[in-house]
């Protein structure tokens, strides 16, 4: 009788105590917003979308949510949170004439920035990333915006970057600086993106 | 005879290494320290600094050690020690930023900071661990498998 009773101790003790199957925290990101995430399990679904919170997953597929303190979880999960990948960084050239491939002026101090750039990053990798405005044709600007990276990634070989660390991408009219209507000129868009990662 | 030396010569060349095309990377590991391995196609190798990655890669940390990863759409992946991560699939198309991820934190912990796929298409994006998936929205979290 007494063994029943310490054994029922026992299991009611784990129960209690029982490790979670996993655990949810949500992080602010580096600008200080908190985005948001949604867990599911097979018996029920929580939204986190505040910084901090913990949200552990018992093995009923539960959940236990708490906020921490941001020194207590910068702590427990040092080595993983250590181990991020540094965020990636972008310099922005403006081209100077409408379709034409001159390049601002700015092309020296933008390297200058980039070469320093590339010195930080571990196994660096360079995106040139070529912009338009909304005049012409969606095909037409995808087109251009790649002729705009291809001329940037060839003076970047020129001025000495391996052409293996280099890869380019067109991104047409999609994503302006300046949101403008369509088949609108507008100088700011039409750029080039030089990204480090 | 001719036959036999071109199969001998394929066999050699598919066991010297991990091989996998180049359109088909999904990242590459900017941090490694310690005891960090990439599993794929059933062969094991170390990952140090400069490895690259792919879809279906299994990526393996020891006791002590970590890793971090930046995939090509600029998402941010780190794993702590005793840490096994399942990228199970990742696509990026760079004119439209439409794309997927998928990966699984068997055990240990992944940190995470989304980059242009979860920005664009935040539904394509899905994390999963022992009895959970996850869906984000453009953010910054850290899942924790244990084990």
């Amino acid at each position: 009788m007494l063994l029943f009773a310490v054994g029922l101790a026992g299991i009611v003790y784990l129960s209690l105590t029982a490790q979670p199957t996993s655990t949810v925290l949500l992080l602010p990101d580096a600008d200080g917003q908190t985005g948001q995430v949604e867990i599911r399990t097979a018996s029920d679904r929580l939204a986190l979308n505040r910084a901090f919170t913990n949200a552990d997953i018992t093995h009923r597929g539960h959940f236990v949510a708490s906020v921490q303190d941001a020194a207590i979880v910068q702590q427990r999960y040092a080595r993983t949170l250590a181990a991020r990948p540094p965020a990636a960084e972008s310099f922005t050239l403006v081209f100077e004439s409408g379709s034409a491939v001159e390049l601002a002026p700015e092309f020296k101090a933008v390297l200058d920035r980039l070469l320093a750039a590339i010195a930080r990053f571990p196994a660096p990798e360079v995106t040139v990333i070529g912009h338009t405005d909304r005049v012409g044709s969606v095909e037409d600007n995808d087109r251009l915006s790649i002729r705009r990276a291809e001329t940037v990634r060839d003076k970047l070989v020129q001025a000495g970057l391996s052409a293996s660390m280099i890869s380019i991408a067109g991104r047409g009219e999609r994503e302006p600086a300046l949101a403008t209507a369509d088949e609108v000129a507008q100088a700011e868009n039409r750029r080039v993106e030089i990204s480090v990662r | 005879m001719n036959h036999f030396k071109t199969i001998a010569l394929a066999l050699v060349l598919s066991l010297t290494g991990l091989h996998a095309t180049a359109g088909d990377e999904a990242g590459v590991v900017k941090i490694s320290q310690g005891d960090v391995r990439v599993e794929r196609e059933r062969l094991m190798q170390p990952a140090p600094v400069g490895t690259r990655i792919f879809a279906s890669d299994r990526v393996v940390t020891g006791r002590d050690s970590a890793v971090g990863i930046t995939l090509r759409d600029n998402t941010l992946l780190s794993a702590g020690p005793n840490s096994t991560i399942d990228l199970n699939k990742f696509a990026f198309d760079s004119t439209t930023h439409s794309g997927a991820i998928d990966a699984t934190v068997r055990r240990g912990t992944l940190s995470v900071i989304s980059g242009k796929i979860a920005k664009a298409t935040p539904e394509a994006v899905r994390f999963s661990a022992p009895g959970m998936t996850l869906g984000v929205r453009g953010t910054s979290f850290l899942i924790d498998a244990g084990q």
